[in-house]
């Protein structure tokens, strides 16, 4: 129970300074949005190529803009050497991370939410399939780049160029996860059945448990790089 | 190295003799590399959240959030150490710094000489048994000093231990019960503070760091 509330401290401390600065979350919306309109021109928005391309580009949006949230996540507890603040509190270090993943999360899902729409506006195309499945997709491939890249960004904050360091060893680990999201994404917009791509939501939620449970016995030692 | 509980420690030394290095030891931020270390009877290397919440640090880096306000800040870290009755324990600190005018105000809105008051409120929010301080003289008004001293001086009135690693001669004499000399990790003097004159600590300091 107290762990539960050192987290929740944690994200409240954090979202009380993004919201006040939207420092990130400007900077992750504009980007997003950025990718999409891009996208817009370079493709010629009918029917058939829409189809194709669009889990691509979304996912596309969201990693490349959730990788600027990452970055600052940490990079923002060196100001002020509050990460060593908050390391010298009663706290189990597992809590940091959590507490970091949260916002990170709820950072990106409200990013999400933004996009998502203004890609369908965007592409003048309507959502086939299933919006809850989506959502879950979402969900699930949100949690996965967030949990294995709060812990990444954690350590990369510790070099010297951490803002070049941290795509470079991220999008390699991202790989399985990406390719389970667009493709459980494609079929979603295909209207296939639940059972057809239960296999790609399964791989996401074995790749979100693993990447929080991982981070849950190294983290202590990433803080001590 | 003992220090009794209640004792006022001031440690000073050359650059790189390893003053902050064992600051980090004793604050549990860093693994001695050979070596332990006992607090209150405990070895910290398997008490460390109880121990933690025992000592307050107060470095030349403030630990603060510069985006959230003064109130904030003590309110997070003070949820950090479970501080009772904490809405009223950060008003009271915030009073013995000075600062209760700008309770509301961003961190990033105050001079260098508040945000170390601040930072000195943060410090003892949870009324720490040992306090650490790492230099916290650097950068401060004299109305900071002023005030730092204070609260040191009525934390050694309550029996706590207090350990201070310093440059500055004339404020690690002031309070102190022992001064330590560190050369290299190595302690090469140590001597009560007492009695001691400014004049005499910066004669034995020079010949303690020049023979090593």
């Amino acid at each position: 129970m107290r762990f539960l509330a050192k987290v929740a401290n944690i994200v409240w401390k954090d979202l009380v300074a993004e919201f006040r600065t939207k420092e990130m979350i400007s900077a992750m919306m504009i980007f997003s949005v950025l990718v999409i309109v891009m996208f817009a021109f370079a493709f010629k928005p009918v029917g058939d190529t829409v189809k194709a391309v669009s889990p691509g580009i979304i996912w596309v949006a969201f990693t490349f803009s959730g990788i600027l949230g990452l970055n600052r996540s940490f990079v923002n507890e060196k100001q002020n050497e509050t990460l060593t603040g908050l390391m010298l509190t009663p706290v189990d270090r597992t809590a940091i991370y959590f507490g970091k993943v949260i916002t990170n999360f709820i950072i990106m899902a409200v990013t999400e939410a933004i996009s998502l729409p203004l890609f369908f506006i965007m592409f003048d195309y309507g959502v086939a399939g299933s919006i809850l499945h989506l959502i879950l997709i979402i969900f699930l491939g949100t949690l996965g780049f967030v949990s294995i890249g709060t812990f990444l960004a954690a350590l990369s904050a510790n070099t010297r160029a951490s803002e070049i360091l941290l795509p470079i060893i991220l999008f390699p680990i991202l790989i399985p996860l990406m390719i389970g999201a667009v493709q459980s994404t494609a079929m979603i917009f295909d209207q296939k059945a639940f059972v057809e791509f239960a296999g790609w939501v399964k791989l996401l939620a074995v790749y979100d448990i693993i990447f929080l449970v991982v981070p849950f016995i190294l983290f202590d030692y990433v803080l001590e790089v | 190295m003992h220090i009794k509980p209640g004792e006022f420690v001031s440690v000073l030394g050359p650059n790189g003799a390893g003053k902050t290095t064992l600051l980090k030891v004793l604050t549990l931020l860093t693994p001695p590399s050979e070596g332990q270390v006992h607090i209150a009877g405990r070895k910290v290397s398997e008490e460390q959240l109880a121990l933690r919440k025992k000592m307050g640090v107060i470095s030349h880096n403030t630990f603060l959030y510069a985006n959230l306000t003064a109130y904030e800040n003590l309110l997070f870290y003070g949820r950090m150490y479970d501080v009772p009755r904490l809405k009223d324990r950060v008003k009271e600190v915030i009073s013995e710094v000075g600062l209760q005018y700008s309770l509301n105000d961003p961190v990033r809105t105050f001079s260098r000489g508040m945000q170390q008051r601040l930072a000195i409120a943060r410090a003892i929010v949870h009324n720490p048994d040992i306090l650490f301080l790492d230099e916290p003289y650097t950068g401060l008004d004299q109305h900071a000093i002023k005030i730092l001293n204070q609260v040191l001086l009525s934390l050694t009135n309550q029996d706590r231990t207090i350990f201070l690693i310093t440059h500055n001669f004339e404020q690690g004499l002031s309070m102190s019960d022992r001064i330590v000399i560190l050369v290299k990790g190595k302690i090469v003097c140590e001597m009560p503070g007492k009695d001691l004159t400014l004049e005499d600590l910066q004669k034995t300091y020079l010949k303690c760091v020049g023979e090593k």
